[in-house]
């Protein structure tokens, strides 16, 4: 079976609590790691403002996974997706090699944001 | 009559020189539009949230189809209004 790399996004329901948002994306996490699919990335976008009410609600918890997976994988997560009231919203879209490629260079990019905030906070500590 | 004919303008008048003429995706050598960053859609959005025509920004038909499926995926995830009256 040829593996494509896929990648989701999906909208939690805001009223969840927090341990109930994490154990909707372990459940997740865990049906791909059942499906026999790899995890390469994830980015949790937290919670943000739609620009359209969704069943009533302005905002959104959004996760992202970009995982490598066989291609009969994808049928089961949908529809657990569309079983499952607290996420709101999902888009799986493969990934093609443009979108790869583009994905790992995202990753440098907020790696090297996550960084820079780092260093400035520690210099202005030193300085007082 | 005479006087007219040495009245220069400072800078030209743009009346349709506005519609760049060159694809800026192809220019700059983009492989790939991404639904996942509203900002820079926002560019190729009208206030009212529409998708802008080709004549107006000027894009290739190739970048105009992937523009058109990333803005309509950013719309399905609510990262962009399907509608709006003051976007920008």
């Amino acid at each position: 079976m040829t593996r494509n790399r896929y990648e989701t996004v999906f909208i939690i329901t805001p009223v969840l609590s927090d341990e109930q948002t994490k154990d909707v994306i372990k459940k997740y996490k865990e049906l791909l790691k059942d499906k026999g699919a790899k995890l390469t990335h994830e980015e949790n976008w937290g919670m943000r403002k739609l620009a359209y009410p969704i069943q009533k609600k302005s905002t959104g918890f959004y996760y992202l996974m970009e995982f490598d997976a066989d291609p009969a994988a994808i049928l089961p997560l949908e529809t657990e997706f569309r079983r499952d009231e607290r996420v709101i919203r999902f888009l799986t879209t493969r990934m093609d090699k443009f979108h790869v490629e583009y994905a790992e260079g995202r990753r440098d990019r907020e790696a090297d944001r996550r960084e820079k905030p780092k260093q400035t906070p520690a210099g202005t500590e030193t300085k007082a | 009559m005479a006087e007219n004919k040495n009245v220069r303008y400072l800078n030209p008048i743009a009346i349709d020189t506005k519609s760049e003429r060159y694809c800026r995706f192809r220019e700059k050598g983009f492989k790939y539009i991404d639904y996942k960053d509203p900002d820079f859609l926002l560019m190729l959005i009208n206030e009212q949230g529409k998708i802008l025509p080709r004549r107006l920004t000027g894009t290739s038909l190739k970048y105009q189809r992937r523009v058109g499926k990333a803005i309509k995926k950013a719309r399905h995830l609510a990262l962009l209004p399907y509608l709006a009256d003051q976007l920008h």
